[in-house]
């Protein structure tokens, strides 16, 4: 039986195949944060004075906070004074085409398997492309423009609508959240900002492509989704980081709001530099991320695809204010090597005949930690609220671990809240009938694991289904004897 | 006489440490078919299980020939892409896996292994219908995970099915008859039998006379305890049916 477990820990080697470094000239602030670090940002960026305000505001809240230590994660403490909070691509000019984009930039996307030219042709996809804090190529925003769809760099988005910003900034994640979140506010530096109109069904899925570029650069980006009333949109975000040997701090904040009979999507596929084998490097990924069922009959979906990043914490929450508005949850994290995820949810029911979903898929492999944190609150006045949570774990080997922290918390009797957890190895009679049809282990690996996460797949685009099995398949990706 | 399609010479093979089989010697050629019987625990299915390179039973003595290779050089996948195919006595639940596509990935490792080109979702989807109509299967049973759910006489056609696709050489069936409604084992083997041609040849491990009545072997063996203690033609089975093992046991047990 020893020998079955070296099969599978044999797979847990895995090289990160978006490892490189490309060389554009970056602007960059020298290391350090205080008050000037922050007016020198929002003067690079020519914001108003409302939002260094609101900047400053957040950053001496955030000052009187200290790092929070109750997840189920180990890691060394960030130096924040050693982080680096601004860094540009040399471009001043804005651009009219694809062409005019710096070449060494251009391949880095084709590295990344992105031609903006193919994603705009082919796939009807508009993408906002994020490189190092600042957006560099935004397609087809004059098409989007014409059904009164606003979707820009959050930069942009300040400059051209900034009283959508201002109403809308920090109404769902404040400054005071959490300690991430108000680091976040004090020094984002770009991100993208989303408004779909009155009820507008925005006709393609629109997508931003992050990626961390210059070495020791921090990455605060911000995210704003508005659906007007009746009005639905489903955005990807996809992210993939070169190599690293330091440690990368990565924290951003997502706001969703969705007024009365709206819907918005939210589809995460996460593929950042998680560490090498003996968990050296690699990226700290601390995300807040909230939507706002503000309106009746609203509803909000997260799916979230979680394979990289040396630390992953991040809750995907769904406030649901309106009466009969729906929050649903679908996640899969897979953690490798060192790595360690503490991801789930909260689900608020606050309105009436609210429901919420939650499916969430943790696999473990190597000396992998996944941690499920959940919580299901029904608020005093949230009759008939329904939840449904089922969490999933399946382990590869036995030097990994899964845990599940479920909390919940009802106020209303009428509220209906069923929990399943069930917690399975990949057996070797699985791996062993997949080889008697022809199928080598890893396949058979990729293939047990992928039937595992069907549940979360079956919620994302196509396109995204397709890259987000490919992922998994680099993750657990190595040499099998 | 035609060449052998398996050698098993003089087999011996263990479960962690345990010797399971204990000298077994079988010649199976192509357009033959061999029936293993043999009293529960007798090694059956562990002859299945080390022909196909299942890991954690090891082979301590003896040879397997297959198709002039040495078999057990082969890795188990290898062995599949080889054309042998076993039917397993309990198949394997993998949950969220599409039959179909499980299927043409098992398909397709045999094509790019014999050097012809991978088949399209669309083409395979013509090839499995074909295949389907022989065992009269329910279409819905394509759209399943890989036997998630499915009964145990599903299970069994399921692997009927699996091995009609695959279209093996040499086919190790572990008592597919067992769990199967009379309708069904009908159907199995009579599927089964339009499959057989010259060019292959299978294994059919059963505890029942009756499965032999539509899959007429040429050749019928009892197994016990490790051992072939007795070979014969497709009477020996009806013997067997008549006055079990005891009479074969006795006398060798001395
Ligand atoms: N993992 C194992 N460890 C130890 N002994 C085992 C193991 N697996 C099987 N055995 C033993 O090996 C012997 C042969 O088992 P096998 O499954 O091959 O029998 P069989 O002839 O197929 O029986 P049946 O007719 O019941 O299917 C049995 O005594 C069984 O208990
Ligand atoms: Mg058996």
């Amino acid at each position: 039986m020893s020998e079955s477990t070296n099969t599978i820990e044999e797979f847990v080697a895995s090289d990160y195949k978006y490892g490189f470094v490309t060389n554009i000239e970056s602007d960059t602030v020298p290391p350090g944060l205080s008050e000037d670090t922050i007016r020198f940002i929002s003067a690079k960026k020519n914001e108003p004075a409302w939002l260094t305000e609101w900047r400053l505001k957040a950053f001496r809240y955030w000052q009187t906070l200290s790092e929070p230590k109750w997840p189920n994660l180990t890691y060394t403490q960030t130096d924040y004074q050693a982080i680096s909070y601004y860094s540009a691509p040399k471009q001043k000019k804005t651009l009219n085409s694809l062409d005019e984009v710096d070449p060494e930039l251009r391949k880095t996307f084709d590295k990344l398997g992105i031609s903006l030219n193919e994603q705009k042709r082919l796939s009807g996809v508009a993408v906002d492309a994020v490189v190092d804090s600042v957006s560099v190529a935004t397609t087809f925003k004059t098409e989007l423009a014409k059904q009164g769809i606003i979707f820009s760099s959050f930069s942009e988005a300040v400059a051209h609508h900034p009283e959508l910003v201002q109403k809308y900034l920090g109404s769902v994640v404040p400054h005071t959240d959490n300690f991430y979140a108000a680091l976040n506010a004090a020094v984002f530096t770009d991100g993208s900002f989303c408004y779909i109109p009155k009820g507008v069904r925005c006709p393609m899925e629109l997508s931003t492509y992050f990626r961390i570029e210059a070495a020791n650069t921090g990455q605060f980006e911000r995210t704003l989704i508005v659906a007007d009333e009746g009005a639905y949109v489903s955005y990807l975000e996809g992210c993939t980081a070169p190599m690293r040997d330091e440690n990368q701090l990565h924290a951003a904040v997502v706001e969703l709001i969705a007024m009365e009979s709206a819907q918005i999507k939210y589809s995460t596929v996460q593929n950042w530099y998680p560490g090498d084998k003996d968990g050296k490097g690699g990226i700290y990924n601390f995300v807040t991320k909230r939507g706002l069922c503000k309106g009746a009959n609203s509803k909000i979906s997260w799916t979230q695809v979680e394979t990289g990043s040396a630390i992953t914490w991040k809750y995907p929450s769904c406030i649901l204010l309106g009466d009969n508005s729906q929050g649903e949850f679908y996640s899969v994290a897979l953690t490798n090597n060192c790595q360690q995820a503490d991801t789930g949810t909260k689900m608020i029911h606050i309105g009436k005949n609210t429901r919420s979903t939650i499916i969430s898929k943790g696999i473990s492999a190597g000396r992998g930690q996944n941690s499920y944190r959940g919580q299901v609150k029904v608020m005093k006045g949230a009759t008939n609220a329904r939840n449904f949570s089922q969490c999933d774990s399946l382990l590869l080997g036995d030097k990994c671990g899964a845990h599940t922290f479920p909390y919940i918390d009802v106020q209303n009797p009428t509220a209906q809240v069923e929990h399943e957890a069930s917690t399975s190895k990949i057996g070797e009679d699985q791996i062993f009938y997949l080889n008697q049809r022809g199928i080598e282990t890893q396949d058979a690996v990729n293939m047990i694991v992928n039937g595992f996460c069907k549940e979360v797949f079956r919620e994302l685009p196509m396109e995204f289904a397709v890259e987000a099995q490919k992922l998994l398949g680099v993750s657990l990706d190595g040499s099998v004897g | 006489m035609n060449p052998p399609l398996i050698e098993i010479k003089n087999l011996s093979a263990g479960i962690n440490g345990k010797q399971i089989l204990k000298g077994i010697s079988l010649t199976v050629r192509p357009g033959e078919v061999h029936a293993i019987m043999g009293p529960n625990g007798s090694g059956k299915s562990t002859l299945g299980y080390v022909l196909a390179g299942r890991k954690g039973y090891d082979v301590t003595g003896g040879s397997v020939t297959y198709d002039g290779k040495d078999l057990i050089e082969l890795s188990p996948e290898n062995r599949a892409r080889e054309g042998l195919f076993l039917a397993f006595q309990y198949p394997v639940e993998i949950p969220g896996v599409n039959n179909t596509y499980f299927l043409r990935a098992a398909y397709n490792e045999q094509r790019k292994h014999r050097k012809l080109e991978e088949v399209d979702a669309v083409d395979f989807l013509a090839i499995v219908r074909q295949k389907m109509k022989l065992l009269e299967l329910p279409e819905a049973m394509l759209k399943r995970a890989v036997n998630e759910g499915f009964s145990g006489g599903e299970k069994k056609r399921n692997e009927i099915f699996q091995m009609a696709v695959l279209d093996p050489k040499l086919a190790v069936l572990d008592e597919t008859d067992s769990g199967l409604d009379i309708d069904a084992l009908r159907i199995v083997a009579e599927g089964v039998n339009k499959l057989k041609r010259p060019d292959n040849a299978a294994i059919v491990i059963t505890h029942y006379q009756r499965l032999l009545n539509y899959i007429v072997p040429d050749f019928v063996h009892v197994l016990w305890n490790g051992q072939i203690i007795k070979s014969g033609g497709k009477e020996l089975a009806l013997e067997l049916e008549e006055k079990g093992y005891d009479w074969l046991i006795g006398k060798n047990s001395k």
